[in-house]
This record gives structure tokens, C-alpha cells and sequence, in this order.
């Protein structure tokens, strides 16, 4: 059955869109149909980190309106066969998004995917109120840092209370997703601890990213950093995340970095 | 062992500041959301049973939450300025 699953933060900046891109390719290479949905409309950025930006005629505003059909306005990935994605409209005006005109397109949605991943745009306005709306589970991206945490508090709140399964008495099932985060600053008490975290918003935890150096690189090539490069601790981190979306236990660890020797002896940072 | 650090370092882990600056904030936020704010609630009565008998400044009165997992603590930090002989004097006069 068709999972709907909302990548959201409150925050903008934290990685939401490179997270929907990231955890949709991996989930993709492990031959799941998925559709990576961009609801951020008038700043669009998820044709641009999956490298699809010249590819864009028809998005999901054209799709509500009916004038597209949505096989019109699905992009095919063209690294990886059963990744999908529907663009947000860069020029319309965000108001032309509509409750029932995106609940009929996850509809759709659903009968042709395994996964939805809907990008949330930042703030706790319209758009994101419209990407969650419909969710089955969540996934908030978090920073640790305070802004980052507190504006996650919130969206968990939103979730327990604006969703369509929160109304109906249903829970929108939540994970924590921790991404730029540096054990070695956390150690030394310079950053919040995944524990900190975690106790704070009393919500599992689905996984840890390190920053990396590898996430920026990916972006500037428009490749999903499992894709771009998959032995990088980041790819690693997030493909250890969908291994626990599909329902395996694994392991929670931080992947570090594989350093070469010249970097260790020319100390080279990685953050 | 991170005082051991600080002293090397010589700078001041900030991660506990934030941890606890954030747990008072959420505390009261989620109050906010929803039910009634019971920190702003308690403090309220607190302050009004406490200034009864002593002259208080309103801003010396922290009530704070912290929740965890199967217990949550409730702190009442209260700062009574010097002289409390006199104003209790004063109150019962």
C-alpha cells in the first residue's frame, strides 16, 4: 500500500529538500516506484537538486487547475527508472493550491506509487499546512540547534492536530531526522546531543546525517548524495534511514567520513 | 569531565545552556498550544500565595517544568530579597 510521507521542519535551511531527494533516490535504488512531490510553490528547488530544473513544463498548480494531466507533469528521473518527480510552480500564485485539488492528486498518486514524498516549503503557513495534510508519517528535519529544535516543536503540534489523520482520530506516525550534525562539536559540549535532542521532542529518532562536505557537492551537481556519491557517510546515513522507514532494524550510528591519509596528515577538516 | 575540557579549552560548553533554555521555552509554548498554560497558571498562584506573607519581586519567581520520559519535575525557584524580617513585619503589622 502507498505510504504518504511529509518531510517538514518549520525552519527553512535545514535540509528538507535535500533530505526528500536523498531519501527518495535511495529509496528508488532499492526498487521502490517513488514520487518526490515539491510543494514549496514560487520557490521550487527540488527540480534543481535532483538535477531536473530544464526539464520542468508542466507542475502540480497546472495538475489542480486541470490544465495538465498528472502523467503530464511527472518527470522521470533519468538515473534512476522508478524515481519520480512533480514540480512546484515557480511563477503562479501559491493561493491557487487548493485542500481538495491536492487531496485528489495524492489520490491519484497513490494508485501509481509505493511512496509520496511531499516537500514541505518552511514556515507554518498554507504550503505547509497543504504538504502534511494528507500524511501518513512524517519525517522533521532537524538542526541541533535551538531555533531549528523549537520550530520542529511546533510542526510535531501542527502533525497531532491539522492533519487529516490527526482529525480523525488516527496518528500521524513522526520520526526525527537529525541532519549537519558533528559528533566531535556535540562531544565537547559545543552542539546539542542526538539525546538532548531527542528527550526535547520526545519523538524517535530515524536517522542521523554528519555534515559533509559530500551534501553541498551533490546539490551543485543536481545529484541526490546517495546517488552522486554512495560511499560518503552522508549517502550511507540516509540509506540507513529508508532501511528503517521499510521496517528494518538497524543499527544507529553516526557514519564518519573516510578520510585518506593525506587529508589525515594535512589535517583537512570535513566539515 | 567537562569542566576537565573547559579548563583546556578554555571555553564554556554552550550545549547545556541551550538544552535548558529550550526545555523552559517548550515547556511554556506547548502550554500555550491547545490546553491552558499550567506553568503560567501555577506561577500566577504561587506568586499571589507567597506575597502574602513576603514582599517579592514578581520577576525573582521561576516555575519551570521539566518532562521526561515516565517522571516530570516541577522546580519553584523563588528569590527572597534580604530584610524578609521587615517586610514580614511590615505584612503583619
Amino acid at each position: 500500500m502507498a505510504k504518504v510521507l511529509v518531510v517538514t521542519s518549520g525552519k527553512g535551511g535545514v535540509g528538507k529538500t535535500t533530505s526528500t531527494a536523498a531519501l527518495g533516490a535511495a529509496l528508488a535504488q532499492m526498487g521502490e516506484r517513488v514520487v518526490v512531490v515539491d510543494f514549496d510553490v514560487g520557490l521550487r528547488n527540488l527540480d534543481l537538486v535532483l538535477g531536473a530544473e530544464r526539464r520542468v513544463v508542466f507542475d502540480l498548480i497546472n495538475v489542480v487547475q486541470g490544465v495538465a494531466k498528472l502523467s503530464q507533469a511527472l518527470i522521470r528521473d533519468k538515473r534512476l527508472e522508478n524515481l519520480w518527480l512533480l514540480p512546484a510552480s515557480q511563477t503562479r500564485d501559491k493561493d491557487a493550491l487548493t485542500e481538495a485539488g491536492v487531496g485528489s492528486i495524492i489520490a491519484e498518486l497513490r494508485t501509481r506509487f509505493d511512496w509520496i514524498l511531499c516537500d514541505s516549503p518552511a514556515g507554518i503557513e498554507r504550503g505547509a499546512m497543504l504538504a502534511m495534510r494528507y500524511a501518513d508519517e512524517a519525517i522533521i528535519v532537524t538542526n541541533p540547534e535551538v531555533s531549528s529544535v523549537r520550530d520542529s516543536d511546533r510542526i510535531i503540534g501542527m502533525l497531532d492536530s491539522r492533519t487529516v489523520k490527526a482529525e480523525r482520530g488516527e496518528r500521524v506516525e513522526k520520526h526525527i531526522l537529525i541532519t549537519r550534525y558533528d559528533s566531535g562539536r556535540a562531544s565537547r559540549g559545543e552542539m546539542l546531543t542526538i539525546d538532548d535532542i531527542l528527550e526535547i521532542l520526545a519523538t524517535p529518532l530515524l536517522g542521523i546525517i554528519p555534515e559533509s562536505q559530500d551534501v553541498l557537492r551533490a546539490s551543485n551537481v543536481g545529484s541526490p548524495v546517495t546517488l552522486n556519491n554512495a560511499a560518503s557517510a552522508p549517502a550511507r546515513a540516509y540509506v540507513d534511514a529508508v532501511r528503517r522507514l521499510m521496517g528494518e532494524a538497524v543499527t544507529m550510528t553516526v557514519p564518519v567520513e573516510r578520510r585518506g591519509l593525506m587529508n589525515r596528515l594535512l589535517r583537512r577538516r570535513a566539515a | 569531565m567537562m569542566n576537565l575540557l573547559r579548563l583546556i579549552g578554555g571555553r564554556t560548553a554552550s550545549a547545556p545552556v541551550a538544552r535548558e533554555r529550550l526545555q523552559i521555552l517548550l515547556a511554556h509554548e506547548r502550554g500555550l498550544r491547545g490546553q491552558p498554560d499550567l506553568l503560567g497558571l501555577l506561577r500566577t498562584e504561587i506568586l499571589a500565595a507567597v506575597s502574602r506573607h513576603i514582599v517579592l519581586d514578581p520577576e525573582k519567581v521561576i516555575v519551570r517544568m521539566d518532562r521526561g520520559k515516565h517522571v516530570s519535575t516541577l522546580e519553584v525557584d523563588i528569590e527572597v530579597p534580604n530584610g524578609v524580617e521587615t517586610s514580614l513585619a511590615v505584612v503583619a503589622s
